[in-house]
Protein backbone atom coordinates (compact mmCIF):
# COMPACT_ATOMS: atom_id res chain seq x y z
CA UNK A 1 0.00 0.00 0.00
CA UNK A 2 1.57 3.24 -1.09
CA UNK A 3 0.82 6.92 -1.68
CA UNK A 4 2.52 9.07 -4.32
CA UNK A 5 3.30 12.73 -3.88
CA UNK A 6 3.52 13.99 -7.46
CA UNK A 7 6.25 16.43 -8.37
CA UNK A 8 5.92 18.83 -11.30
CA UNK A 9 8.46 21.46 -12.27
CA UNK A 10 7.49 24.21 -9.83
CA UNK A 11 5.89 22.08 -7.12
CA UNK A 12 7.10 23.42 -3.78
CA UNK A 13 4.91 21.87 -1.08
CA UNK A 14 5.94 18.35 -2.10
CA UNK A 15 8.39 17.82 0.76
CA UNK A 16 5.92 19.12 3.33
CA UNK A 17 3.27 16.70 2.04
CA UNK A 18 5.79 13.86 2.08
CA UNK A 19 6.76 14.68 5.66
CA UNK A 20 3.15 14.93 6.80
CA UNK A 21 2.39 11.47 5.35
CA UNK A 22 5.57 9.78 6.54
CA UNK A 23 5.24 11.21 10.04
CA UNK A 24 2.02 9.19 10.42
CA UNK A 25 3.77 6.14 8.92
CA UNK A 26 2.07 6.19 5.52
CA UNK A 27 4.38 4.52 2.96
CA UNK A 28 4.93 7.39 0.55
CA UNK A 29 7.05 8.08 -2.53
CA UNK A 30 7.99 11.48 -3.82
CA UNK A 31 7.79 10.96 -7.55
CA UNK A 32 8.68 13.04 -10.59
CA UNK A 33 5.67 13.33 -12.89
CA UNK A 34 7.43 11.71 -15.87
CA UNK A 35 8.19 8.58 -13.87
CA UNK A 36 4.77 8.25 -12.31
CA UNK A 37 2.69 5.13 -12.98
CA UNK A 38 -0.74 5.08 -11.38
CA UNK A 39 -0.78 1.30 -11.08
CA UNK A 40 2.08 1.46 -8.56
CA UNK A 41 0.03 3.49 -6.08
CA UNK A 42 -3.15 3.37 -4.03
CA UNK A 43 -3.54 7.10 -3.66
CA UNK A 44 -2.05 10.40 -4.81
CA UNK A 45 -1.40 13.80 -3.33
CA UNK A 46 -0.84 16.59 -5.83
CA UNK A 47 0.99 19.20 -3.78
CA UNK A 48 0.99 22.96 -3.91
CA UNK A 49 3.41 25.18 -5.75
CA UNK A 50 3.57 26.85 -9.14
CA UNK A 51 3.67 23.97 -11.62
CA UNK A 52 4.99 25.14 -14.99
CA UNK A 53 5.20 28.66 -13.58
CA UNK A 54 1.39 28.97 -13.50
CA UNK A 55 1.71 29.96 -17.17
CA UNK A 56 -1.54 30.34 -19.09
CA UNK A 57 -3.51 29.66 -15.88
CA UNK A 58 -2.54 27.94 -12.65
CA UNK A 59 -2.64 24.21 -13.31
CA UNK A 60 -3.48 24.51 -17.02
CA UNK A 61 -0.26 23.01 -18.38
CA UNK A 62 0.21 20.19 -15.85
CA UNK A 63 -3.38 19.12 -16.51
CA UNK A 64 -2.25 17.89 -19.94
CA UNK A 65 0.68 15.74 -18.78
CA UNK A 66 0.70 11.92 -19.05
CA UNK A 67 0.91 11.82 -15.23
CA UNK A 68 -2.51 13.42 -14.99
CA UNK A 69 -3.87 10.87 -17.47
CA UNK A 70 -2.66 8.23 -14.99
CA UNK A 71 -4.35 10.15 -12.16
CA UNK A 72 -7.60 10.15 -14.15
CA UNK A 73 -7.45 6.36 -14.41
CA UNK A 74 -6.80 6.08 -10.68
CA UNK A 75 -9.73 8.38 -9.99
CA UNK A 76 -11.99 6.17 -12.12
CA UNK A 77 -10.85 3.17 -10.06
CA UNK A 78 -11.98 4.93 -6.88
CA UNK A 79 -8.52 5.57 -5.47
CA UNK A 80 -8.20 8.66 -3.26
CA UNK A 81 -6.81 11.70 -5.10
CA UNK A 82 -6.07 14.82 -3.09
CA UNK A 83 -5.11 18.15 -4.62
CA UNK A 84 -3.80 20.84 -2.33
CA UNK A 85 -3.68 24.48 -3.51
CA UNK A 86 -1.90 24.26 -6.89
CA UNK A 87 -2.87 20.57 -6.85
CA UNK A 88 -6.51 21.66 -6.56
CA UNK A 89 -6.00 24.02 -9.50
CA UNK A 90 -4.52 21.14 -11.53
CA UNK A 91 -7.45 18.81 -10.73
CA UNK A 92 -9.90 21.52 -11.81
CA UNK A 93 -8.03 22.19 -15.04
CA UNK A 94 -7.90 18.44 -15.71
CA UNK A 95 -11.68 18.33 -15.43
CA UNK A 96 -11.57 15.97 -12.44
CA UNK A 97 -13.25 18.57 -10.25
CA UNK A 98 -16.00 21.05 -11.15
CA UNK A 99 -15.78 24.84 -11.35
CA UNK A 100 -12.86 27.21 -11.70
CA UNK A 101 -10.30 28.94 -9.50
CA UNK A 102 -9.86 32.55 -10.50
CA UNK A 103 -7.83 35.48 -9.19
CA UNK A 104 -8.40 36.40 -5.55
CA UNK A 105 -10.90 39.25 -5.30
CA UNK A 106 -8.21 41.34 -3.58
CA UNK A 107 -5.83 40.82 -6.56
CA UNK A 108 -3.22 40.00 -3.94
CA UNK A 109 -1.41 36.86 -2.96
CA UNK A 110 -2.99 35.88 0.34
CA UNK A 111 -0.97 34.05 2.96
CA UNK A 112 -2.64 33.53 6.33
CA UNK A 113 -4.16 31.01 8.74
CA UNK A 114 -7.85 30.45 8.18
CA UNK A 115 -10.59 28.35 9.73
CA UNK A 116 -12.52 25.93 7.56
CA UNK A 117 -15.63 23.97 8.38
CA UNK A 118 -15.95 20.37 7.27
CA UNK A 119 -19.10 20.13 5.15
CA UNK A 120 -19.01 16.42 4.45
CA UNK A 121 -17.37 13.39 6.03
CA UNK A 122 -18.04 11.07 3.11
CA UNK A 123 -14.72 11.65 1.28
CA UNK A 124 -11.53 9.63 1.83
CA UNK A 125 -9.90 12.76 3.23
CA UNK A 126 -12.60 13.74 5.71
CA UNK A 127 -13.90 10.39 6.93
CA UNK A 128 -12.23 10.74 10.33
CA UNK A 129 -13.69 14.21 10.74
CA UNK A 130 -17.31 15.06 11.39
CA UNK A 131 -19.62 17.46 9.60
CA UNK A 132 -19.42 20.90 11.15
CA UNK A 133 -15.98 20.32 12.65
CA UNK A 134 -13.59 23.28 12.40
CA UNK A 135 -10.00 23.01 11.20
CA UNK A 136 -7.24 25.60 11.30
CA UNK A 137 -4.98 25.60 8.27
CA UNK A 138 -2.99 28.19 6.33
CA UNK A 139 -3.76 29.39 2.81
CA UNK A 140 -1.14 30.79 0.42
CA UNK A 141 -2.36 31.53 -3.08
CA UNK A 142 -3.17 34.07 -5.76
CA UNK A 143 -5.78 32.15 -7.70
CA UNK A 144 -7.97 30.52 -5.08
CA UNK A 145 -11.26 32.29 -5.68
CA UNK A 146 -13.58 29.35 -6.31
CA UNK A 147 -16.32 29.90 -8.85
CA UNK A 148 -18.97 27.62 -10.31
CA UNK A 149 -22.29 28.03 -12.05
CA UNK A 150 -24.00 25.07 -10.43
CA UNK A 151 -23.43 25.66 -6.73
CA UNK A 152 -26.89 24.34 -5.80
CA UNK A 153 -26.19 21.12 -7.65
CA UNK A 154 -22.86 20.72 -5.85
CA UNK A 155 -24.61 21.08 -2.48
CA UNK A 156 -27.31 18.63 -3.53
CA UNK A 157 -24.64 16.10 -4.56
CA UNK A 158 -22.71 16.63 -1.32
CA UNK A 159 -19.66 17.89 -3.26
CA UNK A 160 -18.84 20.87 -1.05
CA UNK A 161 -16.14 19.60 1.31
CA UNK A 162 -14.78 22.68 3.11
CA UNK A 163 -15.93 26.28 3.62
CA UNK A 164 -14.13 29.26 5.16
CA UNK A 165 -15.75 30.31 8.43
CA UNK A 166 -15.07 32.53 11.43
CA UNK A 167 -14.52 31.43 15.06
CA UNK A 168 -18.29 30.98 15.48
CA UNK A 169 -18.39 28.68 12.43
CA UNK A 170 -20.19 31.32 10.36
CA UNK A 171 -19.27 31.74 6.67
CA UNK A 172 -18.79 35.51 6.87
CA UNK A 173 -17.24 37.75 4.24
CA UNK A 174 -14.31 38.57 6.51
CA UNK A 175 -13.59 34.87 7.01
CA UNK A 176 -13.31 34.44 3.24
CA UNK A 177 -9.68 35.04 2.19
CA UNK A 178 -10.18 35.15 -1.59
CA UNK A 179 -13.77 35.98 -2.53
CA UNK A 180 -14.75 32.36 -3.20
CA UNK A 181 -18.41 31.81 -3.99
CA UNK A 182 -20.32 30.94 -0.79
CA UNK A 183 -16.93 30.71 1.05
CA UNK A 184 -16.13 27.40 -0.67
CA UNK A 185 -12.60 26.22 0.20
CA UNK A 186 -12.72 22.67 -1.13
CA UNK A 187 -14.85 20.41 -3.31
CA UNK A 188 -14.98 16.79 -4.44
CA UNK A 189 -16.13 14.88 -7.52
CA UNK A 190 -19.61 13.28 -7.47
CA UNK A 191 -18.11 9.96 -6.28
CA UNK A 192 -16.23 11.74 -3.49
CA UNK A 193 -12.80 10.15 -4.01
CA UNK A 194 -11.22 13.18 -5.69
CA UNK A 195 -10.87 16.13 -3.31
CA UNK A 196 -9.30 19.53 -3.87
CA UNK A 197 -8.83 22.32 -1.38
CA UNK A 198 -6.99 25.64 -1.25
CA UNK A 199 -5.82 25.46 2.41
CA UNK A 200 -2.68 23.47 3.20
CA UNK A 201 -3.25 20.51 5.55
CA UNK A 202 0.42 19.52 5.17
CA UNK A 203 1.48 22.85 6.67
CA UNK A 204 -0.91 22.28 9.57
CA UNK A 205 0.35 18.81 10.43
CA UNK A 206 2.78 19.75 13.15
CA UNK A 207 1.46 21.41 16.33
CA UNK A 208 4.74 23.20 17.02
CA UNK A 209 4.48 25.05 13.68
CA UNK A 210 0.88 26.12 14.15
CA UNK A 211 -0.08 29.41 15.85
CA UNK A 212 -3.01 27.65 17.51
CA UNK A 213 -0.81 24.77 18.68
CA UNK A 214 -2.95 22.23 16.85
CA UNK A 215 -2.18 19.83 14.02
CA UNK A 216 -5.60 19.82 12.39
CA UNK A 217 -4.29 19.08 8.92
CA UNK A 218 -2.90 15.72 9.98
CA UNK A 219 -6.42 14.25 10.05
CA UNK A 220 -6.70 14.85 6.29
CA UNK A 221 -3.84 12.40 5.69
CA UNK A 222 -4.90 10.00 8.44
CA UNK A 223 -8.34 9.79 6.84
CA UNK A 224 -6.75 9.01 3.48
CA UNK A 225 -4.70 6.16 4.95
CA UNK A 226 -7.72 4.87 6.85
CA UNK A 227 -9.74 4.83 3.61
CA UNK A 228 -6.98 2.88 1.85
CA UNK A 229 -7.24 0.22 4.52
CA UNK A 230 -4.06 1.24 6.28
CA UNK A 231 -3.82 1.98 9.94
CA UNK A 232 -7.00 3.27 11.51
CA UNK A 233 -7.12 6.00 14.09
CA UNK B 1 -0.44 26.83 -47.62
CA UNK B 2 -0.23 30.33 -46.22
CA UNK B 3 0.63 31.50 -42.76
CA UNK B 4 -1.93 33.59 -40.92
CA UNK B 5 -1.48 35.89 -37.96
CA UNK B 6 -4.13 35.21 -35.37
CA UNK B 7 -4.91 36.79 -32.02
CA UNK B 8 -6.58 34.69 -29.36
CA UNK B 9 -8.24 36.89 -26.74
CA UNK B 10 -9.36 35.40 -23.44
CA UNK B 11 -11.53 37.43 -21.08
CA UNK B 12 -13.62 36.69 -18.02
CA UNK B 13 -17.31 36.21 -18.81
CA UNK B 14 -19.54 39.13 -17.80
CA UNK B 15 -20.97 37.05 -14.90
CA UNK B 16 -17.47 36.46 -13.53
CA UNK B 17 -15.85 39.20 -11.49
CA UNK B 18 -12.75 40.70 -13.03
CA UNK B 19 -10.75 42.20 -10.15
CA UNK B 20 -7.88 43.24 -12.43
CA UNK B 21 -10.17 45.19 -14.75
CA UNK B 22 -11.98 46.72 -11.78
CA UNK B 23 -8.72 47.86 -10.24
CA UNK B 24 -7.51 49.38 -13.52
CA UNK B 25 -10.81 51.25 -13.88
CA UNK B 26 -11.20 52.40 -10.28
CA UNK B 27 -7.65 53.02 -9.16
CA UNK B 28 -6.09 54.26 -12.38
CA UNK B 29 -8.55 55.42 -15.04
CA UNK B 30 -11.09 57.06 -12.73
CA UNK B 31 -8.54 58.39 -10.25
CA UNK B 32 -6.79 60.13 -13.13
CA UNK B 33 -10.01 61.80 -14.17
CA UNK B 34 -11.16 59.76 -17.17
CA UNK B 35 -14.76 59.72 -15.93
CA UNK B 36 -16.29 59.02 -19.32
CA UNK B 37 -14.69 55.58 -19.40
CA UNK B 38 -17.22 53.35 -17.72
CA UNK B 39 -15.80 49.85 -17.96
CA UNK B 40 -12.48 48.02 -18.13
CA UNK B 41 -12.09 44.28 -18.48
CA UNK B 42 -8.63 42.73 -18.42
CA UNK B 43 -7.78 39.60 -20.35
CA UNK B 44 -5.04 37.65 -21.99
CA UNK B 45 -3.87 37.82 -25.60
CA UNK B 46 -1.94 35.07 -27.35
CA UNK B 47 -0.61 35.83 -30.83
CA UNK B 48 -0.26 32.83 -33.09
CA UNK B 49 1.01 32.16 -36.60
CA UNK B 50 -1.00 29.39 -38.20
CA UNK B 51 -0.36 27.58 -41.50
CA UNK B 52 -3.60 26.90 -43.41
CA UNK B 53 -5.15 26.99 -46.89
CA UNK B 54 -7.28 30.01 -46.00
CA UNK B 55 -8.24 32.30 -43.13
CA UNK B 56 -11.34 30.35 -42.25
CA UNK B 57 -9.37 27.12 -41.89
CA UNK B 58 -6.74 28.88 -39.80
CA UNK B 59 -9.48 30.09 -37.48
CA UNK B 60 -10.97 26.59 -37.24
CA UNK B 61 -7.56 25.06 -36.38
CA UNK B 62 -7.11 27.69 -33.68
CA UNK B 63 -10.61 27.22 -32.31
CA UNK B 64 -10.24 23.42 -32.10
CA UNK B 65 -6.83 23.72 -30.45
CA UNK B 66 -8.15 26.21 -27.86
CA UNK B 67 -10.93 23.81 -26.93
CA UNK B 68 -8.88 20.64 -26.93
CA UNK B 69 -6.04 22.07 -24.86
CA UNK B 70 -8.27 24.30 -22.74
CA UNK B 71 -6.35 27.41 -23.69
CA UNK B 72 -9.32 29.14 -22.07
CA UNK B 73 -11.51 27.83 -19.29
CA UNK B 74 -15.06 27.71 -20.71
CA UNK B 75 -16.50 27.87 -17.18
CA UNK B 76 -15.28 31.41 -16.65
CA UNK B 77 -13.82 32.71 -19.92
CA UNK B 78 -14.94 33.92 -23.31
CA UNK B 79 -12.80 33.14 -26.33
CA UNK B 80 -12.37 35.54 -29.21
CA UNK B 81 -10.30 34.56 -32.26
CA UNK B 82 -9.28 37.30 -34.65
CA UNK B 83 -7.63 36.53 -37.98
CA UNK B 84 -5.47 39.57 -38.59
CA UNK B 85 -4.13 38.65 -42.01
CA UNK B 86 -1.26 36.88 -43.70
Amino acid sequence: MKVAVLQFPGSNCDLDALKALRSIKVPTDLIWHREFKGGDYDGVIIPGGFAYGDYLRAGAISAHTPAIEEVKEMAAEGKPIGGICNGFQILIEAGLLPGALIENSSMKFVCKWVIVKVETDRTPFTRLLRRGQLMRMPVAHHQGNYFCKNLKELYENDQIVFRYVDERALPTESANPNGAIDNVAGVCNPEGNVVGLMPHPERASNAILSPSGTADGEIFFKSMFDYMGGRSW
Amino acid sequence: MREYEIDVIIKNKPIVKDPEGETILKDLIHKQGYDTITSARAGKLISLRVKAANGEKAKKITYDMCNELRIYNPVVHTLDIKVKGE
